[in-house]
């Protein structure tokens, strides 16, 4: 019991420092792919220092909750990743983490936010069903859907889903919002949407979702470390590896339609990880 | 508090207003974003959104017309915030101050920090000009909270 709350402790205090430090290195790495200097590796803790230095606007009384809600959310599927609890009651409460985002982008009046809102919610639709597949995935393989069952299971995931870890790979690019799915939002401004749907949130709520966002990464990481957890060392590799490939595809992709991003994800990614599952019983 | 300090001279994000300018001075702005001058490197990001923003970049004179939509602009920006005249027609009006239509610089306005001579500035003296309003942003910040302390004091009394 008391190992579980200093693991927590560890993992809510360590997630954002490490994730702000993977956005800074993001930052850096883009600008160098793109023959520039770059902003200092702890940049993205400048930004949120400042933002919450910021006077306070607030368009309604409720924005300030989603907000709360969306980081709160987030905080929980990490201590859910770290206490090594249910796979799927993770995606589920990653999922309302982003409904809660969704939400407050709904609940001010800006076209912009509601337009942002409501492509975030075509982004949801089409990375779920891989991330149900993945789970389910993990219950064929392991036998449960416990993440201590992936842990304590001989032989690496890798090696019975390697088309459910593509799509995984795949959908990273939505759940990260880089190029070419980054159009509910974008880390650059000056897009037709302005900055979607975080375009109505300022100072200390924008630092939030900065915050949230770091949590988000540390998450998607360690789900990608789960596919290989034997050594674990290996899989963070593996983790790491797959946040270089998506700079490399933020960089070279333009921005697609939505209606060509739900129909790839589900053909690609719902494909792939169809067929990984359909061989799993084949093989059995 | 001093970490906030730092923090936000080392992230300035700039909204960029034009206001009737002949694009000269936008141009030039927009040059201080490219690889060649990277100000990201200061933390320097273009948002496009006054929400989100910092520093707002004026260009060009202003008119009757854009006034209002300047006052607007810098309205929806959070405190502490700061004001950059770019190019000449932003310091007095420039070559256009005399023009019937014409009120003369954004300070008209709003509030100017720092201006910027030259028609247009060199990137160079852009990026000195934001480098040396970032100073300001200590006692804008301490203005910033007398404001809200005010304000607190009158809403008590009510």
């Amino acid at each position: 019991m008391i190992d579980n709350i200093i693991i927590s402790i560890i993992a809510i205090v360590g997630a954002p420092i490490i994730g702000g430090l993977l956005f800074g290195m993001d930052r850096r790495i883009t600008a160098r792919l793109q023959n520039r200097f770059g902003p200092p590796i702890l940049q993205p803790f400048y930004d949120v220092f400042k933002l919450f230095g910021k006077e306070s606007i607030a368009v309604n009384q409720t924005q300030m909750l989603y907000v709360l809600a969306h980081l709160f959310f987030a905080i929980a599927a990490l201590l859910m990743l770290v206490l090594k609890q249910d796979l799927l009651m993770l995606m589920f409460i990653l999922a309302f983490s982003q409904i809660a985002l969704i939400m407050g982008a709904m609940s001010v009046r800006s076209p912009y936010s509601k337009i942002g809102a409501q492509r975030e919610i075509m982004q949801m639709l089409a990375y779920e069903p891989v991330l149900i597949f993945m789970a389910f995935g993990v219950y064929k393989v392991t036998g449960s859907f416990m993440i201590d069952g992936i842990l304590t299971y001989p032989a690496p995931l890798l090696y019975s889903l390697p088309l459910i870890f593509f799509a995984f790979i795949y959908i990273l690019t939505i759940k990260l919002r880089k190029s070419p799915f980054d159009f509910s939002t974008s880390h650059h401004g000056h897009q037709e949407l302005i900055k979607g749907i975080t375009t109505e949130f300022s100072g200390t709520q924008l630092a939030l979702l900065e915050l949230t966002d770091w949590y988000d990464l540390v998450i998607l990481m360690g789900l990608i470390a789960l596919f290989f957890a034997q050594p674990l060392w290996v899989g963070i590799l593996i983790a790491l590896a797959a946040y270089l490939l998506e700079l490399v595809i933020d960089n070279i992709c333009a921005r697609v339609t939505w209606p060509l991003m739900v129909k790839a994800t589900w053909v690609i990614g719902g494909g792939t990880a169809l067929v990984n599952i359909i061989w799993l019983y084949v093989r059995a | 508090m001093g970490m906030i300090n730092t923090a936000r001279t080392k992230s300035p994000w700039i909204i960029h207003v034009n206001c009737s300018a002949c694009n000269g001075c936008d141009i030039e702005v927009v040059a201080a974003l490219t690889p060649m001058f990277d100000v990201e490197r200061f933390g320097i990001v273009n948002v496009g959104n006054p929400k989100h923003a910092d520093v707002m970049v004026v260009t060009g004179s202003v008119n009757p017309k854009t006034a209002r939509v300047l006052k607007n602009i810098y309205d929806q920006m959070p405190e502490p915030k700061l004001v950059l005249a770019v190019g000449a027609c932003a310091g007095t009006g420039g070559i256009f101050a005399e023009c019937y239509n014409v009120l003369g610089g954004p300070d008209k306005v709003i509030p100017v920090d720092a201006w910027v001579p030259g028609c247009p500035p060199r990137p160079e003296a852009i990026i000195d000009g934001a480098v040396a309003a970032l100073g300001l942003f200590e006692s804008k910040a301490k203005a910033m909270k007398e404001k809200i302390a005010a304000k607190a004091a009158e809403t008590a009394k009510v």
